[in-house]
C-alpha cells in the first residue's frame, strides 16, 4: 500500500448548526465565534511549522466544515498552505453535510484546491434521516449526493449509518445501493454506537432505544461487505470501502498505521510517532488558552515499545493489511496463530497475518486472543 | 489479691459491648481523651468496621473507690462471636464474674441466652446489665421482665446503663467490685496459668495472655506448656495496660502476659496450662480440649504465578491465628492452592478478608464444605472436606454429616416463617418454648452444612432483624449425599464441585448454572454450562455465541482509550482461567460460589 511516511494535517471545525443525537464530536451548536476560531486555529499552526514542516494529506473534518463561509474556508486553507508546505497531489479531503451543499460552494472547494469531498449522507431513507435528527431530508442528501458526484472532486465518498432500530438487511441494502447509484469513489459505513454522554445514550439508559444486538448487527455487517465486496469495493478497515487502492483515504489511514498527524483544533489529536497530545475539548478554554499566548494542549503521552506493539495490534487487526508476524509476543505464538487460523479469523499472508471478514468482526478481540 | 477483680463483659452481638470497654476505659483513665479512640480494644480494621471482636484483648483498669481502696479491675474482653466459642470459654474460665450486657431495646436474644450458659458452667457472678437506656425505643420494664423469665436472673440486680453517654458507669464500676469476688490461689503453690489468648508480635514473638491460678512467674524462669511438654526462658512479664506494662512477677490471682521467646502463635495451644519446668504442677487445668475446624474450604491465588505470595501470606497470617489450619490442594482449574479449615463461617470470611486486605492478596475461595464422613463396603470410614476426595460411589454403604442444635429467640410473629426456614434446611426435632410472652425460643437440630448455606442471612430477612441464632455442634447423622460437578462445555470445572444432600442437588445447581451464565462473557462459540450428579445432567444453561466485537470507529482520540481498554483485559486475562476451550473470568468463580441470594 501506499506509505509516503509524511504526516496528515487535521483540522477541527467545532461548528454544527444542531447537533445529532448519536455524534459525541465536539461541536458547538453556532458559528457565531467562527472568525475567533479561525485566528486562534491559523495561531495554532504556526506553532508546529518547524516540527510538521511537510505533510501530504489535509483533512477538514468536524463539526461541519461546510457551515463555514466562503470567506473563512477560504481565509483557512490559504493560511494553512502558507504556514506548512504540502506535496504536490497531496489530498485535501472536507466534509460536507448535504443541506450545506451548492454549486458555488462546491465550485469554491475545488479552486482551493479541495480534491475529496466527504458527504454525510447517512440514509436516503426519510424515516431514517428523521430518527437520526440529521437537518436535512433523505431527498435532500440525495440532491447533494449528486451535485458533489457532478462538482468533479479526484474522489468523493459517502458516509452511512447503520444498525438504526427497525433496519433490515434488506432496507440496509438499499441504502447501500442508493449511495452507489452516485458512484462515489469511497463508503465510510459507521454501525450506529452510543456514545458516551448523548441524547441517544440517556434515552437508551432509560429504555427508549433499542439497538440491533450482536447477532444483527453481524448480519448487517456482513450483508453490507458482501455487497460492496460484489461491486469492486475493497474492505479496507471495519467501516471503510475503497473502489480502488488510489481512493482509499491516504489521511484515515495514517490513524491506523501509526504515522505521525497533526490535529488542530478543540479536542484535536496529535502524534509524532512515539508521543500522542490532545488539545482542549471545549471552544471556549481553546481559545483563552490560545489567546493567551499558552498551549491549547490537554494532556499527553508518550508510548512505551509496548504500548506501540499493542496499538500496532489493535489498529491491525481493523484493516485489511493486518498486523506483522513479529508483532505477537512469547514462544508459543505458532499455536496461537494457528487456533485463530482454525477459528478463521485471521490469514497469514507472507510476514503478516490479516483479518479475515470474521476477523473484522472480532477486531477487538483479536489482540486480547493473540496475546499471551 | 483482694484487690483484684477478673472479670469480662458477655453480650449479643451489637448489644454494646465494645462501647462499655471504651467507657470503663476512658472512666479510669487508662487513656486521656486524646488518645482515644472509639472502640479501642478493637485493633484490626475488620473488627472496626464490622463492629464485631475477633481477637480477645485484655486490660488492666486501676480504680480507686469511695473509700479511697485502690483496685486492679482485670477486663477480659471476649470475641463476640460463636465460632470463637472455645476462646470464650477458655477467657471465662479466667474470670471470677461477668457483665451481662442486655440491650434496652432488644431485649434478650439467643447469644445472650449462650453467654449466660457459658457463664454460669464456669461459676461465674453474673451482673445484668441493661445498656442503652438512653435510646427512646427503650423498654427497661420489658427487658427486666425478660431477664427475670428468660434469664432466670434478679432483675432489681440489673443496673442500668448507658454505654454511649456515659450514665451507670460507675455503678457497674463499684458493682465489680462489691460483688464479684477477688482471686482466690495460692503464689507459694507451683505455678499453673491459663492461657485463654495469644497474639503474634513481630519483634517479640508470641505474646501469651493467661491467668494465674497459682504459683508466680517472673523473667528468666523456664516454663512448660503443658499439652505439649515444651519449654521456654521467660523474657518479660507484665499487665495490658493499652500497651504492655512489664512487671516484676504474675502471681496468683492475676492477669498478664507472658513473652518467651515462643515463635509463633501455633506452638501454643488455647487453654493449656503453663507451669514451672523446675517445680510444675501435678495436674493441668481443666477445660483443655484442641479445637478442630468444621468448616472447610479452598483458596487460590487469581493469577497463578502468585501462588507463592499466597503461600507466604498464609505463613504469615498463621502466625497470628493458630486455629486456620490449611495445606496444599490443587485444582486442574484453579490451579496450586490451600485447602484450609476454619472455626466457622465467620472465621472464613475474616481470614479471607484479611489475606486480602492485610496481606493484598487476590483469591478465590471455593465453597465452604462441613466435614462429611464415608462408610465404605471395605469397612473403613472416611472423613471427607474436599468434594476432590469423594469416593467411588459405588464403595459407598452410608454416609453422614455433622449436626448442629440451633436456637432461635424470635418475636413469635416469625414463629411460622422460621419453621418453614428450619424445615426447608432439614431441621428436625424442633422445641418451642415462651420465655416471656410474645417471645419464643425454637430448637431444632439441623445438618451444619445448611447453617453455613445462607442460613443466617436468610433468618435475619425474614424476620427482619429480630431473629437471634446461635448453635452448638451436637453429632454426626446418616445422610443422603451427592457430589454435584459443574461442566463448562463437556469439561468438569473441578473447583465448583461441592458435596451436597441429594434433594438440594438440583436447585444447588441450577443456581451456580444461571450465576456462572450471567458471569461468564460470550465466545465465539455457543458455551453450555451443565450441573451433573455422575454421569447424569440435571440442570443446564446456554450462553449464546457472540458474533460481533468490533467498534465501529477509531480515529485520533479513540486509539489512547482503545489501549487503556486493552491493557485493562489484559491484565483481566490473567486472571482468567480455561476450562477446555471457553475462558472463565474471576469474577464467574466468585459469583458461582457466592452463598447469599442477591
Amino acid at each position: 500500500m501506499n506509505r509516503t511516511g509524511h504526516p496528515g494535517l487535521y483540522v477541527h471545525v467545532p461548528f454544527c448548526k444542531t447537533k445529532c443525537p448519536y455524534c459525541d464530536f465536539y461541536s458547538v451548536p453556532e458559528t457565531g465565534r467562527a472568525g475567533k476560531w479561525l485566528r486562534a486555529v491559523l495561531e495554532e499552526a504556526s506553532r508546529y511549522s518547524r516540527e510538521f514542516p511537510r505533510f501530504d494529506s489535509l483533512y477538514i473534518g468536524g463539526g461541519t466544515p461546510s457551515l463555514l463561509g466562503c470567506d473563512d474556508i477560504g481565509y483557512l486553507v490559504t493560511g494553512l498552505k502558507a504556514i506548512f508546505r504540502f506535496d504536490d497531489g497531496a489530498e485535501v479531503t472536507i466534509e460536507l453535510n448535504p443541506d450545506d451543499v451548492t454549486k458555488e460552494k462546491l465550485a469554491l472547494y475545488r479552486s482551493l484546491g479541495v480534491n475529496r469531498a466527504s458527504l454525510g449522507v447517512q440514509s436516503f431513507d426519510e424515516e431514517e434521516v428523521r430518527f437520526l435528527g440529521r437537518r436535512h431530508s433523505g431527498r435532500q442528501a440525495g440532491e447533494a449526493a449528486r451535485l458533489v458526484a457532478e462538482a468533479g472532486f479526484a474522489e468523493f465518498g459517502v458516509d452511512l449509518i447503520y444498525g438504526l432500530p427497525a433496519q433490515t438487511v434488506r432496507s440496509w441494502r438499499k441504502t447501500l445501493y442508493q449511495a452507489l447509484s452516485y458512484e462515489p469513489a469511497h463508503l465510510s459505513c459507521y454501525q450506529l454506537t452510543v456514545e458516551g454522554d448523548t441524547p441517544f445514550s440517556r434515552l437508551s439508559r432509560e429504555g427508549g432505544l433499542e439497538l440491533p444486538d450482536d447477532a444483527r448487527g453481524a448480519d448487517l455487517f456482513l450483508a453490507m461487505s458482501e455487497y460492496l465486496s460484489g461491486r469492486g469495493f475493497a474492505h479496507y478497515e471495519v467501516s471503510n470501502f475503497a473502489r480502488s487502492e488510489e481512493t482509499v483515504s491516504r489521511h484515515n489511514v495514517k490513524y491506523w498505521q501509526h504515522t505521525p498527524y497533526l490535529g488542530l483544533g478543540p479536542s484535536a489529536h496529535s502524534f509524532s510517532g512515539r508521543r500522542r497530545w490532545w488539545n482542549h475539548r471545549g471552544l471556549d478554554v481553546y481559545l483563552r488558552e490560545l489567546g493567551t499566548g499558552s498551549s491549547a494542549v490537554e494532556d499527553s503521552e508518550t508510548l512505551s515499545e509496548e504500548q506501540m506493539r499493542l496499538e500496532r495490534l489493535l489498529l491491525g487487526f481493523r484493516t485489511m493489511w493486518g498486523v506483522e508476524l513479529k508483532d505477537l509476543p512469547g514462544e508459543d505464538r505458532a499455536n496461537r496463530l494457528e487456533d485463530l487460523r482454525k477459528k478463521g479469523l485471521v490469514e497469514v499472508r507472507g510476514e503478516r497475518m490479516v483479518p479475515t471478514l470474521t476477523g473484522y468482526l472480532f477486531a477487538d478481540r483479536l489482540p486480547l486472543m493473540v496475546s499471551e | 489479691m483482694k484487690h483484684i477483680r477478673n472479670f469480662s463483659i458477655i453480650a449479643h452481638i451489637d448489644h454494646g459491648k465494645s462501647t462499655l470497654a471504651d467507657r470503663l476505659i476512658q472512666y479510669t483513665k487508662l487513656v486521656d481523651d486524646r488518645q482515644f479512640r472509639d472502640q479501642i480494644l478493637d485493633t484490626m480494621d475488620i473488627e472496626r468496621e464490622r463492629g464485631i471482636t475477633i481477637k480477645s484483648q485484655t486490660v488492666d483498669l486501676p480504680y480507686v473507690d469511695d473509700r479511697g481502696e485502690e483496685y486492679e479491675l482485670n477486663l477480659i474482653d471476649t470475641p463476640g462471636h460463636v465460632d470463637f466459642s472455645y476462646e470464650v470459654s477458655r477467657a471465662l474460665a479466667s474470670c471470677e464474674g461477668v457483665l451481662l450486657l442486655v440491650d434496652a431495646s432488644q431485649g434478650v436474644e439467643a447469644q445472650t441466652l449462650g453467654n449466660l450458659y457459658a457463664a454460669l458452667e464456669h461459676n461465674l457472678v453474673i451482673i445484668p446489665v441493661i445498656n442503652k437506656i438512653d435510646l427512646p425505643v427503650a423498654d427497661v420494664e420489658r427487658v427486666k421482665t425478660e431477664i427475670d423469665n428468660e434469664l432466670g436472673l434478679d432483675p432489681e440486680t440489673a443496673i442500668l446503663c448507658s454505654a454511649k453517654d456515659g450514665t451507670g458507669v460507675e455503678d457497674i464500676l463499684r458493682a465489680i467490685v462489691e460483688r464479684i469476688p477477688p482471686p482466690t490461689g495460692d503464689s507459694e503453690k507451683p505455678l499453673t496459668a491459663l492461657i485463654f489468648d495469644a497474639h503474634y508480635d513481630s519483634f517479640r514473638g508470641t505474646i501469651v495472655s493467661c491467668r494465674v491460678f497459682d504459683g508466680t512467674v517472673k523473667q528468666g524462669d523456664t516454663i512448660r506448656l503443658m499439652s505439649q511438654g515444651t519449654t521456654y526462658r521467660v523474657e518479660e512479664v507484665g499487665v495490658f495496660r493499652i500497651n504492655r506494662e512489664p512487671q516484676k512477677e504474675l502471681s496468683a490471682g492475676e492477669v498478664g502476659y507472658i513473652i518467651a521467646g515462643i515463635k509463633t502463635v501455633s506452638d501454643t495451644r488455647i487453654g493449656d496450662t503453663v507451669t514451672v519446668d523446675t517445680r510444675p504442677a501435678s495436674q493441668p487445668l481443666p477445660g483443655f480440649k484442641d479445637v478442630k475446624p468444621v468448616v472447610f474450604s479452598s483458596i487460590y491465588p487469581i493469577a497463578s504465578d502468585d501462588y507463592q505470595s499466597l503461600l507466604e501470606a498464609l505463613e504469615k497470617y498463621k502466625l497470628n491465628d493458630a486455629s486456620l489450619v490449611y495445606q496444599k490442594d490443587s485444582s486442574a482449574a484453579l490451579g496450586q492452592g490451600f485447602r484450609c479449615g476454619y472455626l466457622g463461617l465467620l472465621h472464613l470470611e475474616i481470614v479471607q478478608e484479611r489475606l486480602e486486605r492485610e496481606f493484598d492478596q487476590s483469591i478465590i475461595m471455593t465453597a465452604p464444605s462441613v466435614q462429611y464422613r464415608f462408610h465404605l463396603d471395605d469397612g473403613t470410614v472416611l472423613d471427607v472436606d474436599n468434594p476432590l476426595y469423594y469416593p467411588d460411589p459405588g464403595t459407598i454403604e452410608s454416609s453422614e454429616e455433622p449436626y448442629i442444635r440451633a436456637s432461635i429467640l424470635i418475636p413469635e410473629r416469625y414463629v411460622g416463617a422460621v419453621m418453614k426456614l428450619c424445615m426447608e434446611r432439614r431441621g428436625v426435632n424442633s422445641h418451642m418454648s415462651y420465655p416471656t410472652p410474645g417471645r419464643v425460643e425454637i430448637t431444632f437440630d439441623m445438618p451444619l452444612a445448611e447453617v453455613i448455606f445462607d442460613f443466617y442471612d436468610r433468618l435475619k430477612s425474614i424476620t427482619q432483624g429480630y431473629g437471634s441464632f446461635d448453635y452448638e455442634l451436637i453429632d454426626y447423622r446418616e445422610s443422603s449425599l451427592v457430589k454435584l460437578d459443574i461442566l463448562v462445555n463437556g469439561e468438569k470445572v473441578d473447583a465448583l464441585s461441592i458435596l451436597v444432600h441429594r434433594d438440594n442437588a438440583r436447585d444447588r445447581a441450577v443456581r451456580i448454572c444461571d450465576r456462572l451464565k450471567d458471569e461468564i462473557p460470550r465466545q465465539q462459540f455457543k458455551i453450555a454450562i451443565q450441573g451433573a450428579i455422575g454421569g447424569k445432567i440435571i440442570s443446564r444453561s446456554t450462553i449464546s455465541a457472540y458474533r460481533k466485537d468490533v467498534t465501529a470507529k477509531c480515529y485520533g482520540g479513540d486509539i489512547t482509550r482503545k489501549r487503556k481498554l486493552l491493557e485493562k483485559q489484559k491484565k483481566g486475562k490473567k486472571r482468567m482461567r480455561i476450562v477446555g476451550n471457553v475462558e472463565i473470568p474471576q469474577s464467574a468463580f466468585l459469583a458461582a460460589l457466592k452463598t447469599d441470594d442477591e
